[in-house]
């Protein structure tokens, strides 16, 4: 897999780390709750098919981004940084 | 379909045309008593002890492909019962227990072979951890030997002892550890559980789950609707596509885990050896072929392969510890889909669905817990109440963090095992 770095450009699989779900970036507020912390930290949608997904890319420039991926095919759709990624 | 040396001799001279199929390959009956959905090793042990231990017998197994077509004809047919914490420990005792039994139970050659597993170890923190694990083993009731480096050089000659990065200092051994058949165990389990009466159903993909009131009713598949009162999801890495089909999301995530074989060789590896800060462990099949593999690809998969990085990876572990590996050629490589789990331990659960239960979770270890969890999950479909050796394996305790197993120590979180 090549993953389309907005900063870098095209980049190998080695470069990157996969940094779980996208929901990850959407932290719940500190109250929000056992049930609402339980989804945030375990529970995943695990989709077959087309998933967004955060990737750092650790060994370039650094940017965490959300990297729409196919999870079956392996087909890499496009990436765009996160929120405060540089 | 069974065996004797008078049928082999018999078939020979004839041909081998005689043969029949080991078990009926039934059509859906409008209903069923029960009905596990997912026709691989822990559907297929499910429904067999279902059958067996309670009587259970108008049961259907309903399999989207081909019998035994996922990870249980995808591994590296690695059993062992090596587990440190409890909850696992026992329930891995057991399922080795079962194991040493299973080709008599099942009247069927699973080629279980209990040619030792030992786990390398290269610094004197791991040679503790080690020595703690093995004597954990040993209260458990298993066994194991801590092996120093010149233990470890009588048994395994050909590994380079002296890496400049991980210097064998010893290992763990476990003499009971092994390996076995991987498709013998699914066909085993089959003709067991067709012979009683289980229906086992190809080609049926379920596409719905019935429920009302918060009961199960039974399911929507691909060759009519089926009614159950009670449904078993055993469904390994996918899940997360049947449980959504409840309306559940789960603590599962589904990753890519590769595997190799090289050409036949004669006998050279006679152990499973396991070199785990390389993430690289090996075994040598009874066909001859070197079967070894890593860690995962560490992103989410349903490709049933992997990329190239973790391949690569993977061969330069096994020729830092065995030089003499680059000989071989490999033969193919392959790829399972693992369903995580956060804490790396697996489910084996009621849902909040009357009816509905869930077995899941074997991360990259499923296929020593086939015998286990068939056990198991059979028990809590059954009786409702979880099996003594299974308590731990509930599907609450992410959310409340009481009962963890996280036999790793890295944190109850996703892509940490």
């Amino acid at each position: 897999m090549r993953f389309p770095c907005p900063l870098c450009g095209d980049r190998d699989l080695q470069e990157f780390t996969f940094g779980g779900a996208a929901v990850m970036a959407e932290r719940p507020a500190p109250d929000a709750g056992v049930v609402a912390w339980d989804a945030y930290l375990h529970l995943r949608d695990n989709p077959a098919g087309r998933s967004e997904e955060l990737w750092q890319h650790d060994k370039g420039c650094g940017a965490w981004m959300v990297v729409t991926r196919d999870t079956v095919t392996h087909a890499v759709h496009g990436a765009r940084l996160t929120k405060g990624a540089t | 379909m069974r065996f004797s040396a008078l049928e082999v001799l018999r078939q020979g001279l004839t041909g081998n045309r005689g043969w029949q199929p080991h078990w009926r390959d039934a059509q859906p009956k409008p209903e069923y008593d029960a009905i596990i959905i997912g026709g691989g090793g822990h559907g297929l042990s499910t429904a067999y002890y279902l059958a067996r231990n309670h009587g259970l017998t108008n049961v259907a197994v309903l399999e989207k492909g081909y019998l035994g077509g996922g990870n249980v004809g995808r591994n590296t047919t690695i059993v062992r019962a090596n587990y440190f914490l409890p909850g696992n420990a026992e329930f891995y005792s057991h399922s080795l227990k079962l194991w040493e039994g299973l080709g008599a139970e099942l009247n069927y050659n699973v080629m279980h072979s209990q040619r030792g597993l030992i786990n390398l170890f290269h610094s004197d923190g791991q040679r503790d951890a080690f020595a703690r694990r093995g004597n954990a083993m040993i209260n458990q009731g298993d066994d194991a030997v801590l092996l120093d480096r010149e233990g470890v050089r009588k048994y395994l000659p050909y590994l380079d002892f002296d890496n400049g990065r991980f210097p064998i200092h010893g290992g763990l051994l476990h003499p009971r550890g092994g390996t076995a058949r991987h498709d013998a165990v699914a066909w085993g389990y089959a003709r067991g559980a067709s012979d009683r009466g289980v229906d086992l159903v190809q080609n049926c993909e379920v596409t719905g789950i019935d429920i009302e009131g918060g009961r199960v009713l039974g399911v929507q598949t691909t060759r009519g609707a089926i009614k159950a009162r009670k449904v078993g999801i055993v469904t390994a890495g996918r899940s997360g596509q049947v449980a959504a089909m409840a309306g559940m999301r789960l603590p599962v995530e589904s990753h890519i885990l590769q595997a190799f074989v090289t050409e036949g060789l004669k006998p050279v590896i006679d152990h499973v050896v396991s070199f785990g800060m390389g993430h690289f462990y090996i075994s040598q099949s009874d066909k001859g072929g070197l079967v070894f593999g890593g860690d995962l690809d560490f992103y989410p998969s349903y490709a049933q392969r992997g990329n190239l990085p973790m391949a690569e990876h993977v061969m330069e572990a096994g020729m830092t510890l065995m030089p003499m590996i680059g000989k071989a050629r490999v033969l193919r490589s392959w790829g399972g889909i693992m369903d995580m789990t956060p804490d790396g331990s697996p489910i084996i659960d009621k849902t909040g669905v009357d009816g509905l239960y869930l077995d899941c979770g074997w991360c990259y270890g499923g296929f020593k817990a086939v015998p286990a969890s068939g056990w198991c999950m059979a028990h809590l479909m059954a009786t409702d109440t979880p099996h003594e050796v299974a308590r731990g394996f509930r599907l609450d305790r992410f959310r409340d963090g009481q009962g963890l197993m996280d036999e790793e120590g890295t944190g109850a979180q996703h892509n940490l095992h």
